[in-house]
């Protein structure tokens, strides 16, 4: 038999099939369907869809930046 | 961290929104693939976020619904068979065949039980060895490895009493399909994610290439889907046309290689009819010739069965995306989630489900005027 193990979906416990991901160990998150593991997630990656909407916004922000630029008044103690 | 609720932040939404309009000068059209992110847009209404210009198209990512009419009565012949436990996922028990389904099959004294995975029917063939296990073994990419490994397990353990009656299909052919369409309208796809965790995305590059149409592997919660909307604008507006993965948290470049093995040991590729849209060459799984005692076509000699669509239901045209389900006169009135006409409507990823479930007034007022 293939390796298996107990998976805590929000609380509710599943036996579920580990062959596919052989690096997943105990704590680790991982995707399930219809009772298998199909990967392990990835906690690096898990802000990237709220980091790329700061560089979104800052872009924005970078774009509207030169009418405010040439508005503002000069750096104190800016040596040129 | 828990991975889902944050990806429902209402602000971070809207920002998400925000940044479509501004990026927004020219109307496009993007089809979603996936029966799940179907769902979640329709749930969430993530297309009343967006700007005008955008306009989502539902795809034929729902495996119950593309499952042929011809199948359906197959897995009814094979039910109505004495000594046979007859296995499937739930929602596929209340799809229509030509003259019934198999929550008729069940009512009428037949053994059709709703499993969890594979691997539970397998586990029945084990327990019940004087009788026939058969699993409906349905599904895209995402479930071809569950299926594979409880073939590759029967043959292991020597269980003989257990097969499969295989209906998987493979999106690349049916993007491809719906792009070499001459009506087709779809101008950027999201990728569905759970396909990629287990195939990777090296198989879409060539097709974006090719049809020169951007491409995002999107996950499936609103922010996942609302950067993934995004990420297809930016291209379609720089005039770029690539592959581009959104849900990196679970998908990589490559995929997950140990379930491509196994899938490629236990299938091979074959040609599949597809509910609604037809013959796709090219387009879906079979059992591999070492494992052809598992077919349970085989077993079965059901081959001479054939069947004919409803004629009254659309949902050919609602899986290629050119109708809405509120287009289809029979769309809750003759054809309701309690009384289906055709497969989009009983799936919990059918589009047809999803508007009536969640938009039914909309949908109505919309063909009021």
């Amino acid at each position: 038999m293939s390796r298996m193990g107990r998976v805590s979906f929000g609380g509710v416990i599943k036996e579920i099939c580990l062959a596919y991901v052989p690096e997943a160990r105990e704590g680790d998150w991982v995707v399930v369907h219809a009772g298998f593991a199909l990967d392990k997630l990835d906690e690096a990656e898990a802000l990237q869809v709220f980091e790329y909407l700061e560089q979104v916004d800052a872009l924005n922000e970078l774009d509207e930046q030169p009418e405010r630029d040439a508005a503002a008044p000069p750096v104190e103690g800016d040596e040129r | 961290m828990k991975y889902l609720e944050e990806y429902r932040d209402a602000d971070a939404a809207r920002r998400y929104a925000e940044a479509i309009r501004r990026i927004t000068q020219q109307p496009w059209t993007i089809m979603e693939i996936c029966g799940g992110q179907t769902h979640a847009i329709v749930r969430y209404g993530i297309d009343e976020l967006l700007p005008p210009e955008i306009t989502l198209v539902h795809g034929p990512g729902c495996p119950v619904c593309v499952t042929p009419v011809e199948l359906i009565d197959k897995a009814v012949a094979i039910a109505m068979q004495p000594g046979v436990i007859f296995t499937s996922f739930g929602d596929m028990l209340r799809v229509p065949g030509s003259s019934a389904d198999l929550l008729s099959v069940k009512a009428a004294g037949g053994d059709v039980r709703a499993v969890y995975s594979p691997l539970d029917a397998l586990k029945l063939a084990s327990q019940h060895p004087d009788r026939q296990v058969v699993f409906f073994a349905i599904g895209f990419e995402t479930t071809a490895p569950a299926n594979a490994m409880a073939v590759y397990q029967a043959k292991l353990q020597g269980v003989a009493n257990f097969t499969l009656l295989v209906s998987h299909v493979l999106v690349p052919p049916a993007i491809e399909a719906i792009l070499s369409a001459p009506e087709c309208r779809v101008q950027g796809f999201l990728a569905a994610g759970h396909v990629c965790a287990v195939m990777g995305y090296e198989q879409y590059e060539p097709l974006a290439r090719k049809y020169s149409v951007p491409m995002v592997v999107t996950g499936f919660e609103p922010l996942d889907l609302l950067q993934g909307i995004y990420m297809v604008v930016r291209q379609l507006e720089e005039g770029r046309a690539e592959v581009e993965n959104q849900y990196s948290r679970v998908v990589r470049r490559e995929g997950n290689l140990p379930a491509q093995q196994l899938v490629a040991q236990v299938f091979r590729v074959v040609d599949r009819q597809w509910r609604g849209v037809g013959r796709i060459p090219a387009s879906g799984l079979g059992l591999a010739p070492e494992y052809a005692q598992y077919d349970a076509e085989r077993r079965f000699d059901v081959s001479a069965i054939s069947a004919q669509e409803s004629a009254e239901c659309i949902s050919g045209l609602i899986l290629q995306g050119l109708r809405k389900p509120w287009e289809c006169p029979a769309f809750g009135s003759r054809c309701t989630p309690e009384h289906p006409l055709g497969a989009t409507m009983v799936s919990s990823e059918g589009a047809c489900a999803a508007y009536y479930r969640y938009r039914r007034q909309a949908a109505k007022e919309a063909v009021d005027g």
